[in-house]
């Protein structure tokens, strides 16, 4: 710990604000009581599944594909959730069983 | 809150929670392991604490870390906390209408939209009976308290999980793959999914992964703007 008890508070603020200048923007230029541009109304609907798909690729951003184990746990286990899904479409079922496979392949299998 | 509202809570609060599962076990594995960093550089619950609860900013909080343990930067820790959570820019698009006339809660819901948040509230619709307000509330509520309680639980007692957790938090990695499927079923939406996903393997690719974000935000939007007309036929 190098920094004193205010630069922390202040630090920990200035951390909140930059999230919270993410956050609220949106509500703030397009009130309740207005109606928004109709761009924002076509972004608004469309971007779900395109920020879904942006957060599956980042949350293996930090995957290497030439070191071992070449991206193989993850690439095997997301399959498997697609498989186990679109079979039994249970959210908590492919993801505890595609969490499970994954915990196994790194622990037991391509584990060092 | 009277009888009749709280027992409306309740039963919203029951029907968010299965939702919620995933983030539970990502969360509280991630927020230990916050709480657990943090100690190690100095830094004893209390901090750990009050950044997570103040914050709330997953990823952000790691790359703060350094921020805490270097010198004393509040501008620099403003920037770059915007910068990564800069994504979080496109979710309230998204949210305008679902979150609409929901009074006093709704600072409280933007306040804690982060991607798991939103990856349930995009992706599911409350059931007919339950309040939606009290339902999304309840999500947003849960998320929160798991990622508070997580790093308390880091922060208070350390790496003391008594089996071997490493991978679980691909729990989160999970929801989102499955959430990506159920997004992707409805109608057209798969050409919107392959956006998302080809806008951020090209800037992972190009960039790197410590800067892809905003490119790919970028990307994104020049990609839906420009496509729009064609997009929507």
């Amino acid at each position: 710990m190098q920094l004193t008890p205010v630069e922390i508070i202040f630090t920990i603020l200035a951390v909140a604000l930059g999230a919270i200048a993410t956050r609220f923007p949106p509500f703030v230029l397009f009130p309740e009581g207005k109606q928004p541009p109709q761009i924002v109304s076509f972004l608004g609907s469309v971007l779900p599944p395109v920020m879904m798909g942006l957060l599956v690729v980042y949350c293996l951003k930090s995957v290497s594909i030439q070191a071992s184990p070449h991206g193989l746990p993850e690439l095997i286990s997301i399959a498997f959730i697609a498989l186990i899904h679109i079979w039994r479409k249970n959210v908590l079922l492919s993801i505890g069983c595609g969490t499970a496979l994954y915990m196994f392949l790194i622990q037991k299998v391509f584990g060092v | 809150m009277d009888s009749s509202n709280k027992n409306r809570f309740l039963r919203a609060l029951s029907a968010a929670f299965p939702h919620t599962i995933p983030v539970l076990a990502g969360f509280l594995v991630l927020g230990i392991a916050y709480g657990v960093l943090m100690l190690e550089k100095g830094y004893g619950p209390q901090w750990s604490v009050l950044m997570s609860a103040v914050a709330f900013c997953g990823s952000m909080q790691f790359v703060a870390i350094t921020l805490l343990t270097t010198a004393f930067h509040p501008l620099e820790a403003l920037l770059l906390s915007f910068l990564v959570n800069a994504r979080h820019l496109f979710y309230g698009l998204s949210m305008l209408q679902k979150y609409k006339g929901f009074g006093k809660i709704k600072p409280f819901l933007i306040y804690t939209l982060c991607d798991e948040t939103f990856s349930i509230v995009s992706s599911v619709n409350p059931p007919e009976d339950i309040d939606p307000k009290y339902f999304y509330l309840c999500i947003s509520l849960l998320d929160y308290c798991y990622w508070v309680f997580g790093t308390l639980l880091g922060g208070l007692l350390g790496n003391l999980i008594p089996f071997n957790t490493q991978g679980l938090d691909f729990a989160l990695t999970a929801l989102f793959v499955v959430l990506f499927i159920e997004q992707v079923k409805k109608g057209k939406n798969w050409i919107f999914g392959l956006i998302g996903i080809a806008c951020a393997l090209l800037s992972r690719v190009v960039f790197g992964a410590d800067n892809m974000v905003m490119p790919a935000l970028a990307l994104i939007l020049i990609t839906l703007i420009a496509g729009r007309k064609k997009l929507c036929n």
